[in-house]
């Protein structure tokens, strides 16, 4: 784990945003550092999502405050957010399905030539260059993306956040369409991404992914965070209690974890969802 | 509609598993472009043996496109709206307005008002301002409620429609108003109203040198990175298919001459002395026609190479999506309200110029006609989907059914019947042809 002495790549503190009356997310406080993998799991509606659009700028925090590289910064849009270098790979992807790849990759962030005209040269070369190290094959550069597979789909997701130096990257579910082979391609860019410094947050249902990935996991249960703890210092099965009691193992009774427990079998590692 | 025809113009089957799509696919040619032109050329033709070869003539022809003209110009703008996933339903009123506006400014408003009487200096550039303005007003205030209030367009652009029309009734007190500037009235495209055989060789030229200056600059620009590119024999018969349309257009548009009546007038005014058979003074193309060519080539080049277009398309394909990215989206509809009313403003022009002055009901029906031609040119209402070039198309072959039906004697109601059918008929046919994977 590269966690360094200076201050953390982004803070959040005291986070809250609520929808109507559902605080969706409530007073949460969470940490970055560069280099680390934080995985955020809980069950569905825990605020996972929520959390990381506070960060992304998809959808500002109602309050609470949100620093980068021990800075304190709005975050109203996600082109604020992209000004600190914050990217998102959304779980739908949020690709323009009528646009081909470079189209896509650049999506908001258009290379210009001197006369203010879009350089479709440029984009789509950069945009080879970054897919031919997520995807070697990828050939179908003019293609609308609604034509490609769920891989490829995925893989100019990433390229988009992966070309403009994230170094603050947001993953939800980033293998959730995949096949084994997509998926094991998206681990090795996680771990190759982690390398260069960069810091991600990974939202997966997937608890071998966390478990696989990252440094530190962040249990979310109803909005708050249950605890923050390091992989080595935790199971499998500790953390899978958190998400369904949204409790620290210490607090769980003995009648919780015999409910826990009723179906007769340990909880299957993809209840965490 | 490609799989229609047979054989391909101009080319031999060169191999033994020679098929056109195939050969379309190499060559990168838009299928539904394509089809479409194809379609538009089957009609004319159909129209030509129906009635015994009068059909075709420069006359028809220059006629059929002056008519058309205006429709096309909304069209192209109506592509942007629709893909942007809302709809325009007042483009008529304002068209209606904005020629009212024009005839009152030039018999009213600027020698009465402002002082600048017949003698004073580029009126008609002036009024065409204010026009543009007017329309560019209209459109940002529809457009700002659409975006920012959040009320749907087909509500905003229906009272638009029922409003801007009564607005033109309250402008002219019910009357009609005639007397237009002249240069202005060059507009309507009379056979003064033409730019003149001279200067359609010009625009011929100009643009075939276009045609093959933009495929040498896309193939350059392609060998600079390395890419892939389209095959040699595809980049030179594009080439020349391109140039040799361009300058068969421009030769069939010099072979329209100006009417006997007028050429004399012409002649003696200028001390010319009429030959035997009359002075033959070509007509060439109709500035209806030219504008419509540069409206064209401009709205392409917005919608297709820069970032606004680029935004319009995203929008279209995936409204979250575009927001997500930090397009502006709702500063995009603003934009793309405002471009829809400047055409409104050229296209107002045309018809206040072909009837020298406005009545109450100039651009009645438009709107129709206009998402007619977008969508009978590939426009999907799904968003997203649609080419500017391909409106101009639909609105040509919405026009090319009514001017054919009218001129082999069907009537107006009857071509009504047709137009309808014809609309459902070629958007189902797109349905099925995508479905089967064949379009997009």
């Amino acid at each position: 784990m590269a966690v360094t002495e200076s201050a953390p790549l982004a803070e959040m503190r005291h986070i809250k945003v609520a929808f109507g009356g559902v605080h969706a997310v409530d007073d949460v406080s969470l940490d970055l550092h560069a280099g680390e993998v934080i995985g955020l799991v809980g069950g569905n509606g825990a605020g996972k999502s929520t959390l990381m659009k506070a960060l992304s700028g998809a959808r500002p925090p109602d309050s609470g405050e949100i620093r980068i590289e021990g800075k304190r910064v709005t975050i109203a849009n996600p082109r604020d957010a992209k000004l600190y270098n914050i990217e998102c790979i959304y779980q739908t992807l949020a690709l323009a399905d009528n646009i081909d790849a470079p189209g896509n990759v650049f999506l908001g962030r258009e290379l210009t030539t001197m006369w203010g005209s879009m350089d479709d040269g440029a984009m789509e070369d950069a945009t080879r260059k970054v897919m031919g190290r997520l995807n070697p094959n990828f050939k179908r550069f003019a293609q609308a993306v609604k034509s490609l597979s769920g891989g490829q789909r995925q893989a100019v997701a990433i390229a988009r956040a992966v070309h403009f130096n994230a170094r603050i990257l947001i993953m939800d579910e980033p293998t959730a369409a995949l096949g084994p082979a997509e998926t094991a391609q998206v681990r090795d860019l996680i771990r190759q991404l982690k390398t260069e410094g960069i810091g991600i947050f990974l939202i997966s249902h997937d608890i071998h992914d966390v478990f696989d990935l990252s440094d530190r996991i962040s249990v979310m249960y109803h909005g708050r965070i249950v605890d923050t703890i390091k992989k080595t210092d935790t199971t499998a099965d500790d953390v899978l209690g958190m998400i369904i009691l949204g409790k620290k193992p210490e607090q769980v009774t003995q009648k919780e974890l015999a409910e826990l427990q009723l179906p007769g079998q340990s909880p299957a590692p993809n209840l965490a969802s | 509609m490609a799989n229609v025809t047979t054989t391909a113009p101009g080319q031999a089957p060169a191999t033994p598993r020679f098929s056109i799509r195939g050969a379309l696919t190499a060559a990168e040619i838009d299928f539904r472009l394509f089809g479409m032109l194809l379609a538009l050329v089957a009609i004319l033709i159909g129209f030509n043996v129906v009635n015994e070869g009068t059909f075709l003539r420069p006359t028809n022809m220059t006629t059929l496109a002056v008519q058309g003209a205006g429709v096309a110009v909304l069209a192209t703008g109506m592509v942007l709206v629709i893909v942007a996933r809302n709809i325009d339903l007042s483009v008529g009123s304002l068209v209606g307005f904005i020629a009212m506006s024009y005839a009152l400014l030039m018999t009213d408003w600027l020698p009465n008002i402002l002082g600048m009487g017949d003698d004073f200096p580029f009126r008609w550039l002036i009024a065409l301002a204010i026009g543009v303005g007017l329309g560019a007003v209209f459109g940002a205030v529809q457009g700002f409620i659409i975006a920012y209030i959040g009320v749907p367009s087909f509500v905003v652009t229906l009272g638009g429609l029922l409003s801007i029309r009564g607005a033109v009734w309250v402008l002219s007190q019910g009357a009609a108003v005639s007397g237009l500037d002249p240069t202005f009235q060059l507009f309507g495209g009379s056979a003064q109203g033409s730019i003149g055989g001279t200067l359609t060789w010009a625009v011929a030229i100009v643009g075939s040198l276009a045609i093959i200056g933009l495929i040498v600059y896309n193939r350059r620009q392609r060998r600079r990175f390395g890419f892939p590119v389209r095959p040699m024999w595809a980049e030179v018969t594009i080439a020349a298919v391109g140039c040799l349309a361009v300058i068969g257009l421009a030769a069939f548009a010099n072979g329209n001459y100006w009417p006997p009546g007028a050429a004399t007038r012409y002649a003696q005014e200028h001390g010319i002395t009429e030959p035997a058979g009359g002075l033959k003074i070509a007509v060439g193309l109709p500035w209806p026609v030219v504008i419509l060519i540069g409206v064209t080539v401009v709205m392409t080049f917005l919608a297709t190479r820069r970032r606004f277009g680029r935004y319009v398309y995203a929008y279209g394909g995936n409204p979250e999506a575009a927001e997500l990215a930090g397009i502006n989206t709702r500063w995009t509809v603003v934009k793309i309200y405002i471009l829809m009313g400047i055409l409104c403003a050229i296209s107002a022009a045309i018809a206040a110029a072909r009837l020298n002055g406005a009545t109450l009901d100039v651009g009645q029906s438009y709107e129709l006609y206009v998402i007619a031609a977008a969508v009978v040119g590939g426009t999907s209402f799904a968003g997203g989907i649609g080419t500017v070039p391909g409106a101009v198309l639909g609105a040509f072959v919405m026009q090319s059914l009514a001017y054919g039906l009218a001129y082999s004697g069907v009537n107006s109601s009857e071509q009504n019947i047709v137009a309808g059918i014809v609309l459902i008929v070629a958007v189902a046919f797109d349905a099925y042809n995508r479905r089967r994977g064949g379009g997009s």
